[in-house]
């Protein structure tokens, strides 16, 4: 639509009335949420306010996942939030994406915990399994009566899942279980892991219930990163599997990459989460802390730095809102996740390293959330994709070269 | 049992007021959230329904027209139905105004329970309560910490001063609710999905029968004539040096009875 030259000169008029935007959401991005959305974000923002933050940095320093919290966030529906009947809610993936945002703002550990259960245990289920195991599943991993994990990397196949030494081999209507996972969220505790092996038609995915013989977890210690996460490996001897139990739905590297789609999409989400923390720590410390007689958000160089976070904030938020819509209306491709992902991890981490530098050396504390989300945004930068993979998918995307292999 | 629970639309507590010429609230959709003392109403409206089975819960509320995403809010923590009354000529109402209305809407809708919370966040009136009550000629059961239904009764526990009082009254009746009667729930993704299909009904002053006369900025006995910012600036102590900084310190710690 072209505009008069009248209606310009109203709006120039105009320009000064505008109100100052939120230094939160300078953007008015919030317009861009529809009521529900807004709801879902309300909520689970109130609810990390009131029971995430009062405990999390004690579970950080003691290397311990909040357990606690899983009865009420199953209450709250966000475990497969996303997918539609079931037990699950059925939201759109905005809304998940939102849910993801609020947790990461809690901790990286917390949202990880939910993007496990509902996009790399409960969604190959959902797309992949039998209507048996649906019903027999998901229900219960819905309200957190059973919680799952997810069996891909291996101590030697990181970015090379193709190269998994997993394998399952068919005897009757069992399969024998034999190879070690690692890197796997949940694993410690889960009461099902959904493990990718190479059986004699290709990779497949098994659901193997804890206690199964031949079936064992341990955990990693002496994190620096994620400490409020549990982080396992799973090593499976012998293990015999009903054939029941295999994924029947799928066959091939497509199985696990489109669960990691998926929770590459929660990501994308989440660490703008982790972001807005670690700036908001920085502005309301910026505007106290006093130095030279002045308030440090007073000086050019701290404006600089607030300036770029609050930027590179927004940038973020439009990536992953976009993609959102995308993914809603069933377009989003997998180039479009890897460049939300890639670019709002780095961006996050950036952030918090700008504002650790804030804060000065009161940012290394758990007083402060920075340095714990500075930490587990290592791990965030580098599970699911590393930024370097993510890299080359755009890069072949675009050129239709691949750099690879 | 018919539950209703009467809840207000308020601005967030955060957001920044400003009142227009006449001294009437700006009220500004992006900020509007349920009254959060209501929470309390509505948590306790949810919490007798699942003690009562059969039992049904209303969201009534007076406001604009876009309180409807206010009403959603209450319904996606759960109840059954909202009922919004809107109307242009309802703008100023004062307190008595708005109970006027409040007590045709329940007459019209039917209750045998209606629950309160104790006043509302942005003009701190509190009489809301006590006027459905005077209008609809039934008792109020006022700053209730506990509340039981028995059969055509209902009793409640008031703080006061050393234990409390319990007090009861038949039912129909209505009842105001203070802080400390529950916690209220999140609501859920369920939930929140599941109000959008929930009923809400919109009522104008002529659905109610009442004379726009009797009510809004017109019929306004109350007047609000001016409204200040307080000043949030804590005034602090410093004692310098050792010059006995110590010893005022552990004496004002004793004052407090810190120590």
């Amino acid at each position: 639509m072209v505009d008069t030259a009248p209606e310009r000169a109203t709006r120039h008029a105009a320009h000064g009335a505008v109100a100052m935007p939120s230094a939160t959401d300078l953007y008015n991005i919030d317009s861009l949420l529809t009521d529900d959305e807004r709801m879902v974000r309300d909520t689970v923002k109130k609810f990390v306010a009131g029971q995430v933050l009062p405990i999390i940095g004690e579970h950080f320093e003691a290397g311990t996942f909040p357990r606690e919290l899983i009865p009420a966030i199953a209450e709250l529906g966000l475990l497969g939030m996303h997918l539609e009947g079931y037990g699950c809610a059925g939201l759109n993936a905005v809304c998940y994406g939102l849910a993801c945002q609020e947790l990461e703002f809690g901790d990286s550990g917390l949202r990880s915990f939910v993007s496990v259960q509902g996009s790399l245990a409960m969604f190959p289920i959902y797309a992949y399994g039998s209507e048996e195991q649906k019903q027999h599943w998901l229900p219960k991993m819905a309200a957190g009566e059973v919680i799952g994990c997810f069996g891909l990397t291996e101590p030697d196949a990181g970015s090379n899942p193709s190269g998994m030494q997993t394998t399952a081999r068919k005897d009757g209507d069992t399969y024998i279980l034999n190879g070690t996972k690692m890197w796997i969220t949940n694993g410690g505790f889960a009461d099902i892991a959904v493990v990718w092996a190479k059986a004699e038609d290709g990779i497949r995915g098994f659901i193997v219930e804890r206690g199964t013989p031949g079936f064992t977890t341990s955990d990693v210690h002496h994190k620096l990163s994620l400490r409020a996460s549990v982080t396992s490996e799973l090593h499976f001897a012998d293990c015999r599997v009903p054939a029941a139990n295999m994924l029947p739905n799928v066959r091939g590297l497509r199985g696990p990459l489109s669960c990691l789609d998926e929770a590459r999409y929660g990501i994308a989400w989440g660490v703008n989460g982790a972001a807005r923390a670690c700036y908001e720590s920085a502005l309301d410390y910026s505007k106290t802390r006093v130095q030279f007689d002045r308030p440090i958000g007073g000086f050019q160089l701290t404006q600089r730095k607030l300036a770029d976070i609050a930027t590179e904030l927004i940038k973020a938020q439009l990536l992953a809102l976009q993609l959102g819509r995308l993914k809603d209306q069933g377009l989003a491709h997998p180039v479009q996740v890897s460049v939300a992902k890639r670019n709002n991890c780095r961006q996050a981490l950036n952030t918090a390293r700008e504002a650790r530098s804030i804060l000065g050396a009161n940012g290394i504390t758990l007083e402060y959330p920075i340095s714990r989300h500075m930490n587990n945004l290592e791990s965030v930068f580098t599970y699911e994709g590393t930024d370097d993979i993510h890299t080359l998918i755009i890069g072949q995307a675009i050129t239709g070269l691949n750099a690879f292999a | 049992m018919n539950i209703v629970v009467c809840m207000k639309e308020t601005p967030s507590t955060t957001a920044e007021k400003s009142f227009t010429a006449d001294m009437r609230l700006e009220r500004r959709k992006e900020d509007a959230i349920p009254n959060p003392f209501d929470e309390y109403a509505i948590e306790e409206g949810l919490r007798q329904q699942e003690k009562n089975p059969g039992s049904t819960v209303t969201m009534l509320c007076m406001g604009p027209a876009t309180a409807t995403d206010t009403i959603r809010k209450a319904l996606a923590m759960g109840g059954d139905r909202g009922v919004l009354v809107t109307d242009p000529a309802l703008a100023g109402s004062d307190a008595i105004s708005t109970a006027r209305v409040l007590a045709a809407a329940l007459t019209k809708i039917g209750y045998d329970l209606v629950i309160f919370g104790n006043a509302a966040a942005d003009a701190y009136g509190g009489v809301v309560p006590s006027a459905v009550a005077e209008f609809l000629g039934k008792p109020l059961l006022s700053y209730a910490s506990q509340l039981g239904i028995a059969g055509d009764k209902a009793t409640i526990q008031r703080q006061a001063e050393i234990g409390y009082n319990v007090v009861e009254a038949p039912l129909p009746a209505l009842v105001s609710v203070v802080k400390s009667i529950n916690e209220p729930r999140y609501p859920s993704m369920k939930g929140i999905m599941a109000s959008k299909k929930k009923p809400l009904d919109t009522f104008s002053l002529a659905d109610l029968g009442l004379d726009a006369a009797t009510v809004g900025g017109a019929a306004a006995r109350e007047k609000a004539l001016g409204a200040e910012k307080v000043s949030t600036q804590r005034k602090g102590e410093i004692y310098v040096g050792n010059d006995g900084a110590a010893d005022r310190v552990v004496a004002f710690l004793v004052e407090q009875k810190v120590l």
